[in-house]
C-alpha cells in the first residue's frame, strides 16, 4: 500500500474504533487513537499473518501490552477479516468476545492477553524467544504505553530481551505523554525514554507515530538489526483523530454516544480532507 | 521411569523428573531466576541444549516469558524459591498463565520451614493458598523422592499449569516403584479407626508417621494419609477416613487460610461434618533457624501432632 492508501485505511479503522466505543457509550478512546497508524501499518503492510488461519505457527505476532487499547486492536482485526465487523457492536457487552482489555482466549487474532500493565511485554519477550528456540523465522511486535513504562516489569523484560539478543523482537512505545491521572510529566516523567532503552542495550529509534513514512523507515531499519531487540519510540497524541478528546487531560477513557461518534468522524473527515 | 533410591536430595528428584521430561519432549524448557545452582536447573542446559534460560533476579518477568513460550507451544518448567514463585509473581501467574490459559510448570522450592537458614523473608507458608486462587492449577506437595518424581511427570501429562512445592535439601525414601503413585489420590499409610491424620509434604508426613507410634503407646490407633496432591483434592479418601474415624487432624507446613486444612474442612462440612483440628503455622510469620528448631518452634513435631490427635479422641 502507498501512504495515501494507508492513510485511508487508518481513517477507516479509526472511524470503526470511534463507532465501536460510541455504540457502547464509553471506553478507552485516548490510548486506542494514538496507536491506529501503527496498527494499520503492522496489519496492512508489515506482518505475515493470515486472518483465515489466525493460529498459524510461523506467523508474525503482535502483543498489545497496553491492553486497554483493545477497541483499536479489534477494529483492526475486524477490518482484516478475523471476525465479522458486527462483533464491534458487542464491545464490553456481557458474553462478548471483545472485552475492554485484549484477551487471547476470546478474540481471534489476539496473540496474547494484556491488561495488567507490563505483563504483555514479558510475554512478547517469551514469544520472540520461542520463535528462536523453534527456529521460526518470524518477528514479534509489541506495543507498550509510556505510562505502562512506569511498571518495573517492563524493565525486567528489557534486560532479558537484550541479554538474549532478541533481534526478532520489535517494540513500540506509544509516547502520548498522558496517563489516566493526567500528564505523564506531572505524575512520573518518561522523559529521556530513548536513552533509557539505549542504556538497556536496545536499538532505539524515535519517530512520529502518526506518520506512515517514518513508521516504514523505522520498522525496515529495525528488521535489519539482528543482534539486539528494537525499540521504536513513537511520539503520538493521545486521542489523536477523535477531535473531542484531543488536547484535553482526561481523555484516557471517555463517555460518548453514537451521535457524538458520528459528529467526531464527520469533523475528522473534514479536517483530513478525505471526502 | 527411573529409580530414585540412589538420590540424596529432594532437588535431585525434582530435576530427575524434569530432565527425563526434557529428553522425552522437545517442548520442555527450563527457566530459573538466579537460583539454578540451588536446584540444579542448570543441568537442564547440558541435557537439553538451547532450552534453558536463566532470567536473572526478575521473577515477574520470568513468569511472563514462560507464558509467552507456552503460547508458542513450549512447556516451560520454571523454578525459584517458593516465596518468590507464589508471593512475588502472583499477578503474573494469575493472569499471564491462569487467565490466559497457558501451561507452565512452576517449582517453588523450600516451602514453609524448609527454607531454614534463609529465614522468615524466604519462608512461604501461603503458597498453597495463593495457588488455590488460580483456577485450574494442579498443586502437589510430595512427601518423598519417588512420589515427587512421579507426580511431576503426571502433572506434566495433564497439560495444565502446575505448582510443585519441594524442599531442596534432605530426602525421604518412603515409596518405590512398587507403590502406585496417582496424582489426585492420597495414600493411606496407616488405617487405624480412632482418628485420621491427613498430612501434606515431607515434613508433615514424616512427623505424622512418628506420631502414629506415639499414639499407639497411648492405645490410640490412627489413620495416616499422605495427601500429596492438593488440587485435585482427593475427596474420596477424605470421605472414607472421615467415615472410618469420625475425627480428622490436618497437618500442613503452611498457613490455614486457603490452605489444605481449610480445603478439607470445606469439603467435610458439605458432606458429613466431623470434629477436626489442625497443625499449621497459625498467624505467625516465619523465622530463621535449622529445621529441628523450626519444627519445634511451630509445633511441626510428632509430639504436637500426637497431642492434637489424642485431643480429638478424648
Amino acid at each position: 500500500m502507498d501512504v495515501n492508501e494507508l492513510k485511508r485505511k487508518a481513517f477507516e479503522i479509526r472511524s470503526m474504533t470511534i463507532r465501536e466505543i460510541g455504540n457502547f457509550g464509553s471506553g478507552h478512546i485516548g490510548g486506542s487513537m494514538s496507536i491506529i497508524e501503527m496498527l494499520t501499518y503492522l496489519y496492512y503492510q508489515e506482518m505475515r499473518v493470515d486472518p483465515k488461519d489466525p493460529r498459524k505457527e510461523d506467523r508474525d505476532r503482535f502483543v498489545c501490552s497496553k491492553g486497554h487499547a483493545g477497541p483499536a486492536v479489534y477494529a483492526t482485526l475486524a477490518s482484516k477479516g478475523y471476525f465479522p465487523t458486527e462483533w464491534l457492536k458487542t464491545l464490553n457487552q456481557g458474553g462478548t468476545n471483545l472485552p475492554s482489555h485484549c484477551d487471547m482466549t476470546k478474540t481471534p487474532g489476539v496473540d496474547f492477553t494484556g491488561g495488567s500493565l507490563g505483563q504483555g511485554f514479558s510475554a512478547a519477550v517469551g514469544i520472540a524467544l520461542g520463535q528462536r528456540v523453534k527456529n521460526i523465522k518470524a518477528n514479534t511486535f509489541v506495543v507498550i504505553g509510556d505510562g505502562e513504562s512506569q511498571e518495573g516489569q517492563i524493565w525486567e523484560g528489557a534486560e532479558t530481551a537484550a541479554q538474549w539478543k532478541l533481534g526478532n523482537l520489535i517494540a513500540f512505545t506509544d509516547l502520548n505523554k498522558q496517563q489516566l491521572d493526567g500528564y505523564t510529566n506531572d505524575i512520573v516523567s518518561m522523559e529521556n525514554i530513548d536513552t533509557r532503552w539505549l542504556g538497556f542495550g536496545w536499538h532505539v529509534q524515535r519517530i512520529n507515530g502518526h506518520d506512515f513514512n517514518e513508521l516504514r523507515i523505522a520498522i525496515d531499519k529495525a528488521k535489519t538489526v539482528t543482534d539486539r531487540p528494537s525499540m521504536i519510540v513513537m511520539d503520538t497524541q493521545k486521542a489523536h483523530g477523535f477531535i473531542p478528546g484531543e488536547g484535553i487531560s482526561n481523555n484516557h477513557s471517555m463517555a460518548f454516544d453514537s451521535k457524538t461518534a458520528e459528529e467526531a468522524i464527520a469533523a475528522l473527515t473534514a479536517r483530513e480532507g478525505l471526502n | 521411569m527411573r529409580s530414585t533410591t540412589e538420590l540424596s536430595n529432594m532437588r535431585d528428584a525434582v530435576m530427575a523428573a524434569i530432565l527425563d521430561l526434557g529428553e522425552e519432549h522437545k517442548e520442555v524448557m527450563m527457566l530459573d531466576a538466579d537460583l539454578a545452582s540451588c536446584l540444579g536447573s542448570n543441568k537442564f542446559a547440558d541435557v537439553c541444549p538451547g532450552r534453558f534460560f536463566d532470567c536473572g533476579i526478575a521473577e515477574a518477568n520470568m513468569i511472563g516469558v514462560a507464558a509467552g513460550l507456552s503460547s508458542m507451544g513450549m512447556r516451560p518448567f520454571v523454578h525459584t524459591f517458593g516465596c518468590f514463585a507464589s508471593r512475588r509473581d502472583f499477578d503474573q501467574f494469575f493472569l499471564s498463565v491462569g487467565y490466559a490459559h497457558q501451561v507452565i510448570h512452576l517449582i517453588g522450592s523450600d516451602p514453609g520451614v524448609t527454607a531454614q537458614l534463609n529465614g522468615g523473608t524466604h519462608m512461604p507458608f501461603e503458597d498453597i493458598a495463593l495457588m488455590r486462587q488460580v483456577p485450574g492449577v494442579t498443586i502437589i506437595d510430595p512427601s518423598d523422592a519417588y512420589s515427587c518424581y512421579e507426580l511431576i511427570k503426571q502433572a506434566y501429562a495433564l497439560d495444565k499449569p502446575s505448582y510443585t512445592r519441594a524442599a531442596r535439601k534432605g530426602i525421604t525414601h518412603r515409596y518405590d516403584a512398587s507403590t502406585p503413585i496417582v496424582l489426585g489420590k492420597g495414600i493411606e499409610l496407616a488405617d487405624g479407626k480412632d482418628v485420621a491424620i491427613i498430612a501434606t509434604g515431607e515434613v508433615m508426613v514424616t512427623e505424622s508417621m512418628k506420631a502414629l507410634d506415639l499414639l499407639k503407646e497411648q492405645g490410640i490407633n490412627a489413620t495416616v494419609v499422605d495427601m500429596h496432591t492438593i488440587r485435585p483434592l482427593d475427596t474420596e479418601i477424605i470421605d472414607k477416613v472421615s467415615a472410618r474415624c469420625g475425627k480428622i487432624l490436618v497437618c500442613e507446613n503452611g498457613r490455614y487460610p486457603g490452605g489444605v486444612g481449610e480445603a478439607i474442612a470445606a469439603h467435610v462440612v458439605k458432606t458429613s461434618p466431623v470434629k477436626m483440628d489442625f497443625v499449621n503455622v497459625g498467624e505467625r510469620f516465619g523465622e530463621v533457624g535449622k529445621l529441628p528448631y523450626l519444627k519445634g518452634a511451630f509445633g511441626f513435631t510428632a509430639e504436637n501432632i500426637a497431642k492434637k490427635a489424642a485431643g480429638l479422641v478424648k
